[in-house]
């Protein structure tokens, strides 16, 4: 649905995207994962059309984003970053705006917004600016849907919001899914990842890996361990200093933990113990995205 | 078509829901036209005159008598000698002196040499050039209507002929001025600020996502500002001819159709400027000094643009208000027909071509 | 310890709209205090009155030992404040806003040559100290806020959400300059949408339509609540929330 090769785009001096090559399929939800500055919008911009890449080609639903613009952006949906709503308008003129925008109206594709509609409807006279991170989110994405696009893009929907609506705003992808759009969407947040069929992790313009979130999981191939004692910030600095540890860092309620060699583990314990921690524990955990995000920015 | 409705509506709650917009697009332009038409006016009242003869006759007296009861001056003394005059424009108790000749009053009935010399206090050189007109209309009107010892003078002494405003009333050419400037503040100032204000919230990304042309969000945009502008013209003749007196004697369809022509010249610019300001700072700021100032200062809407240095007079030349004013003031108050304002309207004319061009020309279907 | 916040029946009214409801807690000194919440549960309206930037409808409080409704003046002077909105001047080099920082709550001249020198070396800036804050990389804009709002040596330092879309690494680094400020006896009163940053702080808050539902430490919460992760605690109370705006 999606075809990428080789995109690279800069700003005067600055590179924002230095080449970077993917495609989706119909039907996937594709993430791009990375923090702020990565490239990401950038690689949005030009997928919709709005800018033209200085290298590489791209295609969606098999049309030149540069040639065939007009009638790419017919069939697409895009919520750029920050929801781009009227924020004098309310919510229901917000909709019917957008869907006459997009020669179609409110009724005919009712079904596709239901459910997240039906969250935001005893608001529709609000105006949009006095709506919360959530609605507002909710409402741009209806904006988006409004006129059934085959692909939709969504470019940080997430972020600035709060984990619970995070989670229902990944339910209602999951449905879109479900009848057959294909969705391209980006976020900071690594606990998202694992939602997404496939991720590329993005990282100074560069792609660091695309695939299923398993398989980046799997390519970690190192040992994990996580590690809680009661003084936890001194353990950390404790545990840097040590020549058995090559890595480690913050992880929540506890320090994830690479070892140059795992045969050291109870050394390392025996070590901790005499440097005055209490209730030390270290055992082995699952790699998650956020490990291997810092694992391959670091090589 | 449906989509091209549902934006135009959506602008016009943009600007129902701003009140200082409608402030700024409503209320503004009346006050302004109040504002110029009754309290900043450049009209003189009050000069005070001093007259310098060397023989104080019976015709001096009668002079100095006419000059009192007019309204505009006030007449404060013979002098005696020259070097009085100095003295008195010096320390203002005059702002205007009259020399007569020594035998001015054989002269001025027998056609000989009958030079009159005014002297103006010319610190404020608009205003000594309005004042030094008066004086002189005034002495002629009293010399050559007014027949003394009955008999018509020969030669005119001074030849300045006020003609058309015969008043000199300020208000009148304010009006067109203030025409051309509020319709550049509507349409070129709020279409760009209001574009480019969709440039900064991301909403055009959306809008240029979708099927919707690019250039058809841009005229429907411009629609609701052309209609303010209109309702606008239609106020501003109303006050004028109502309220000011300017007597609009000129071609009523003409001073319609060329407004018009000047608001879609304006509306232009504002989308030009909008494609060239990425922030509403901008916007406003492009809008202000390369639209406003020069607008202000160089179209002849305060200062006449022949009185300028040269080159100030040819950058005049290419503001567009500068013929939008010169053409009302000859159809709105000389009433004069179209076949003398056609040069005008050719040149607005030209001109909205030309940003219409480079409008086009700069348009980006794409954010770069 | 002494208290350094202290609040007691905090309420804010927005005409009929109820936006802190009644809240009641005091903060540590030296403590890392999270102060969580769904959009629009209030977060944001009882920070400004902690901070001294909006008047309490009712009820009482004190920050840094100063009445917050009648020493809000003093209260800014004893306190840090960064948001993941603005913190520092794009336009301005590194140098220069640490300097506006320093000359705005009056940190005297030679202390402030001495302390920002210390500073550039500790954030490895020293070759940065001229340029640009619009040219830094996020992480780094934020680590520099974060040591700017703490330059005067504030009592407590309040962080709204510092950390929003900086990459997982410098993220760590982040929390790793909070635990050495906490150290050195700054309070920290930070919000966040990361749960695992969450777990990092000594005791967390979690405000549902203007009250606050639960408060403990993160250890606590999770057993009180019968889950393994501060992301799951979280979820339950937020799915309580009625206030739908």
């Amino acid at each position: 649905m999606i075809q990428v090769n080789d995109i690279g785009k800069s700003y005067g001096k600055v590179e924002a995207l230095k080449g970077i090559s993917f495609s989706v399929d119909k039907g996937e939800i594709f993430g791009i994962i990375g923090p702020d500055g990565a490239g990401k919008t950038t690689a949005f911009r030009i997928l919709t059309t709005l800018l033209l890449a200085d290298k590489g080609e791209a295609f969606v639903d098999k049309l030149d984003v540069k040639r065939d613009f007009k009638k790419i952006r017919k069939m697409i949906g895009y919520m750029p970053g920050h929801f781009s709503l009227y924020p004098d308008l309310s919510v229901e003129e917000n909709l019917e705006l957008f869907a006459s925008v997009f020669g179609t109206t409110i009724q005919q594709n009712y079904h596709l917004i239901e459910d997240l509609y039906r969250h935001i409807e005893p608001f529709k006279t609000r105006r949009a600016e006095k709506l919360s991170g959530g609605m507002k989110q909710k409402l741009a994405l209806c904006c988006a849907l409004i006129h059934a696009p085959k692909v939709l893009f969504l470019d940080e929907p997430t972020t600035g919001v709060d984990p619970t609506s995070r989670k229902e705003f990944w339910q209602m992808l999951k449905k879109l899914k479900a009848q057959g759009i294909t969705i391209l969407v980006s976020t900071p947040y690594m606990d998202e990842a694992t939602l997404c069929d496939r991720i590329a992790l993005i990282k100074d313009g560069r792609f660091l890996s695309v695939q299923t979130p398993q398989e980046t999981v799997n390519r970690f191939n190192e040992n994990l361990y996580e590690t809680s004692s009661t003084d936890m910030f001194r353990l950390l600095t404790d545990l840097r200093k040590n020549s058995e540890v090559k890595d480690c860092y913050t992880f929540g309620a506890s320090h994830h933990l690479l070892l140059k060699n795992d045969s050291s583990l109870e050394a390392l314990k025996k070590k901790m113990l005499a440097l005055g921690h209490q209730d030390i524990v270290i055992r082995p955990t699952e790699v998650t995205i956020e490990d291997c995000f810092m694992k391959l920015t670091k090589e | 078509m449906n989509q091209f409705l549902a934006f135009i509506k959506k602008e016009f709650f943009h600007i129902y829901r701003d009140k200082r917009a409608i402030l700024i697009l409503l209320v503004m332009p009346i006050a302004q036209i109040l504002l110029f038409g009754f309290a900043i006016s450049t009209d003189v009242k009050n000069i005070k005159t001093a007259i310098l003869a060397p023989k104080h006759t019976e015709m001096m007296e009668r002079l100095a008598e006419e000059i009192d009861q007019n309204p505009r001056f006030d007449f404060v003394g013979f002098l005696q000698i020259e070097n009085e005059i100095d003295n008195y424009l010096r320390t203002n108790k005059a702002d205007v002196t009259i020399t007569f000749p020594a035998n001015f009053e054989n002269e001025v009935y027998s056609g000989l040499d009958n030079r009159v010399c005014i002297s103006v206090n010319a610190t404020d050189p608009n205003t000594a050039s309005i004042e030094s007109n008066y004086i002189a209309q005034e002495l002629y009107n009293i010399l050559s209507e007014k027949t003394m010892k009955g008999i018509e003078p020969q030669v005119s002494p001074i030849n300045v002929h006020l003609m058309y405003n015969p008043q000199m009333k300020s208000s009148f050419n304010f009006v067109p001025g203030i025409m051309g400037l509020i319709m550049i503040l509507i349409c070129a100032m709020m279409t760009s600020v209001s574009i480019v204000r969709e440039k900064e919230s991301g909403t055009l990304e959306v809008l240029l996502v979708s099927p919707m042309k690019p250039f058809s969000i841009m005229i429907a945009k411009m629609v609701p500002y052309f209609g303010l502008a209109c309702i606008n013209l239609v106020s501003i003749m109303i006050l004028a001819y109502y309220v000011l007196d300017v007597p609009l004697t000129g071609s009523l369809f003409w001073i319609i159709a060329i407004s018009l022509l000047y608001i879609i010249l304006a509306l232009s610019l504002g989308l030009l400027i909008s494609t060239l300001a990425e922030t509403q700072i901008a916007a406003m700021l492009i809008s202000a000094i390369v639209l406003m100032m020069p607008i202000i200062l160089l179209s002849g809407m305060i200062f006449p643009s022949e009185s300028m240095p040269p080159i100030l007079e040819y950058i005049s030349k290419i503001i567009p208000t500068r013929w939008y004013i010169s053409a009302m003031r000859k159809l709105m108050i000389q009433g004069v027909s179209i076949q003398y304002a056609l040069k005008e309207v050719y040149i607005l004319l030209g001109m909205t071509a030309f940003i219409i061009a480079i409008t086009i020309k700069k348009f980006k279907i794409r954010l770069e | 310890m002494a208290d350094v916040i202290c609040v007691n029946g905090l309420t804010k009214r927005f005409g009929d709209f109820v936006a802190v409801n009644n809240i009641t807690f005091s903060v540590k000194e030296g403590e890392i205090f999270g102060f969580l919440g769904a959009n629009g549960a209030g977060k944001t309206t009882a920070m400004r009155m902690l901070c001294g930037l909006s008047f309490p409808s009712e009820g009482t409080g004190t920050v840094a030992g100063f009445d917050i409704a009648k020493q809000s003046e003093k209260i800014k002077k004893h306190i840090g404040y960064m948001s993941q909105k603005f913190s520092l001047y794009e336009d301005l080099t590194v140098m220069e806003n640490i300097q506006l920082y320093a000359g705005i709550y009056g940190v005297e001249k030679e202390t402030m040559k001495r302390e920002s020198t210390a500073l550039l070396k500790k954030l490895d800036f020293e070759n940065k100290k001229d340029t640009l804050v619009s040219s830094l990389p996020l992480g780094w804009k934020q680590k520099l806020a974060f040591s700017a709002a703490i330059f005067h040596h504030p009592k407590i330092v309040f962080l709204d959400e510092p950390t929003g879309g900086v990459d997982p690494a410098t993220r760590r680094q982040f929390w790793e300059m909070i635990y050495e400020t906490a150290a050195n006896g700054i309070t920290i009163f930070v919000t966040t949408h990361y749960m695992d940053e969450a777990e990092y702080c000594n005791r967390v808050s979690i405000m549902v339509d203007g009250k606050i539902e639960a408060l403990n430490t993160p250890k606590n919460l999770k057993e009180q609540f019968h889950v393994d992760s501060m992301s799951k605690v979280f979820d339950q109370l937020a799915r309580r929330a009625k206030r739908g705006e």
